[in-house]
């Protein structure tokens, strides 16, 4: 009897533990959450209601699509997505073929020299952006490539980490698929085509998320090389609405263009969060 | 074997011109740069070499404003936000229904554009003629009196300006914390239970100690990541850092170089290089303390 007491007792504090937990942890959800529900909450308010609420409404019972038309109409949005889906496609598939080359010389290939090549680009992760960029918008500028998607384009292909993590996934394709293949008098390139990527698909798949979530997302480079609006990115087109877009009062349209920027990634995200949480922890930050 | 070295050299020469050009030569010509003195942009041509940049940057007031921010945001957001993420993070790892909801929750801000989202935390805080905000309100409902975030006092701007921070910082902590908690050996615990150690002590003696490495990883990467801070106060303050008195380092070299008063790339590179001296001098500190205080199994 005296244990079914402490048991009882026990499980009782579980209880109130874990609920305090629950609580503790909703409370974190809301605050990251609460930002997306206001973006859209205001995304849909009329101007004049939103204009002449002195105590915001946590929510509305006339919505309206209006913002998004005006979102659409009064600043080139459409155009800012289009650069953007542009630079995000290409930088994405130029980044996958110059990984995929590398990665495969580091793993499968034998030549002199390949340790320290190896070292040398591993030292070079450490390298910060910033360091960098300054030079290269002196090159791009006499280069005369401002406002020009090989000048957007050009400096932000290459991630060392991405060909470290693809090279490390190509190690642990069997060497007897290697040797087989040779036997059978396949050529490299093939070996490469038919067999490592297939096997390293998931791996390509995760790499190829990072990189479309950097390029969307990346706004210092695109803001130093452009400052003509037709070549603007939405991270600079969000800022250019802000300072000069409707007039500064619209927020409601602001708001409507801040969604349409949010959700291409937030349907990716859910779409693949797993891949995109397990790609990050292995080594990924937010640059 | 010379063709199979040929053969080899050519599947790696993307990568290195791409890594040459772009990373190779601009970090050795940042170096040239930040000595050149009087370098003109417009004519390429520059007047001597010496240290002057330096000079013109440590005596620059908007460089020593935005090197006072910065260390206050380094000094306020890497400890505050490892913190939190460790006590998130445990609570994740105490609970099971609900728990991958959570988890993807919680990494969401990872994936937004931290301009755009800049901007819906501007329009909580911001106070103007015909609103107060959301935020001001609610400093309202707590008896306080309500204040401007936005263009208001310089400890409020900071506070916003941490919060954001925090806030865009706090995914990737969680998740890395939640996995190292998730890989310690539940061997430990059980054996804990069964001597009765309270869990206070618990989690003081057998998991800080296993989670040490990566938490001293995530405070590595925290301070290097907080020192480079810029786009966040962007967002919220908008391009005109100096008139806000927001400006951080990285905002400064940017500025240096471009923009109303760009145009000065030895500046720019003096105050990168500079930039980098603190965090490097800031990495080896923590390097040399994690010796002495990190559990390497």
């Amino acid at each position: 009897m005296d244990y079914e007491k402490i048991e009882r007792a026990a499980k009782k504090r579980k209880t109130i533990r874990n609920t305090i937990i629950y609580v503790l942890l909703a409370l974190w959800a809301i605050v990251v959450l609460f930002p997306f529900y206001w973006m859209l909450l205001t995304s849909v308010k009329s101007y004049g209601a939103y204009n002449s609420e002195y105590i915001p409404q946590f929510f509305t019972l006339s919505p309206t699509l209006q913002n998004y038309i005006d979102a659409f109409t009064t600043v080139p949005l459409a155009k800012y997505l289009i650069n953007t889906l542009i630079f995000t496609v290409v930088t994405t598939l130029i980044m996958l073929v110059v990984t995929t080359l590398a990665a495969f010389a580091f793993a499968r290939l034998e030549f002199r020299g390949k340790n320290l090549v190896f070292t040398l680009f591993l030292a070079l992760m450490m390298i910060p952006n910033e360091l960098v960029v300054i030079t290269n918008y002196v090159t791009i500028t006499n280069l005369d490539m401002r406002n020009t998607f090989t000048g957007l384009i050009l400096p932000s292909v290459t991630s060392v980490f991405y060909i470290y993590l693809l090279k490390e996934n190509f190690a642990q394709v069997p060497d007897q698929l290697y040797y087989a293949a040779k036997v059978d008098g396949t050529s490299d390139f093939r070996y490469l085509r038919k067999v490592m990527i297939p096997i390293c698909r998931p791996t390509l798949i995760t790499i190829a998320i990072l990189k479309v979530i950097e390029c969307w997302n990346s706004y210092v480079w695109p803001r130093l090389i452009t400052d003509e609006e037709a070549y603007y990115l939405v991270s600079n087109g969000i800022q250019e609405i802000r300072e000069n877009g409707f007039g500064r009062e619209n927020i409601p349209a602001m708001m409507a263009a801040v969604v349409v920027i949010s959700v291409p990634l937030i349907v990716l995200f859910l779409i693949f969060h797993k891949k995109i949480m397990e790609g990050v922890s292995r080594g990924g930050t937010k640059g | 074997m010379e063709k199979r070295n040929f053969k080899a050299w050519l599947y790696l020469l993307p990568a290195i011109l791409f890594l040459g050009f772009f990373m190779v030569y601009p970090l050795i010509d940042v170096f040239v740069y930040s000595f050149e003195e009087g370098y003109n942009s417009a004519s390429q041509t520059y007047h001597g070499v010496g240290m002057y940049n330096y000079s013109y940057v440590l005596h620059d007031p908007y460089f020593l404003q935005a090197v006072k921010n910065t260390f206050i945001l380094v000094v306020i957001t890497v400890p505050v936000s490892t913190g939190l993420a460790l006590l998130i993070s445990v609570g994740l790892n105490a609970i099971k229904p609900l728990r991958n909801l959570f988890q993807t929750v919680y990494f969401l801000p990872y994936v937004t554009n931290t301009l755009a989202v800049g901007l819906v935390f501007m329009i909580l805080f911001k106070k103007t003629a015909y609103s107060d905000g959301l935020i001001n309100l609610m400093i309202h409902w707590f008896g306080g009196s309500t204040i401007d975030f936005i263009d208001g006092p310089y400890w409020a701007k900071m506070f916003v300006l941490c919060f954001y921070t925090i806030w865009v910082v706090l995914p990737f902590k969680i998740l890395i914390l939640t996995s190292a908690l998730a890989s310690v050996n539940q061997d430990y615990y059980k054996a804990a239970q069964v001597d009765g150690t309270p869990k206070l002590r618990v989690f003081a003696r057998i998991t800080l100690p296993m989670i040490s490495p990566t938490l001293f990883y995530l405070i590595i990467t925290g301070f290097i990541g907080a020192f480079k801070a810029y786009s966040d106060a962007v967002a919220l303050f908008g391009t005109d850092l100096n008139a806000a008195e927001m400006n951080t380092i990285v905002g400064y070299v940017y500025d240096m170089l471009y923009g109303n008063s760009g145009g000065y790339p030895s500046y720019a590179s003096a105050a990168a290089i500079i930039l980098f001296s603190i965090v490097l001098t800031i990495t080896c500190i923590n390097l040399l303390v994690s010796k002495k205080h990190v559990h390497y199994s």
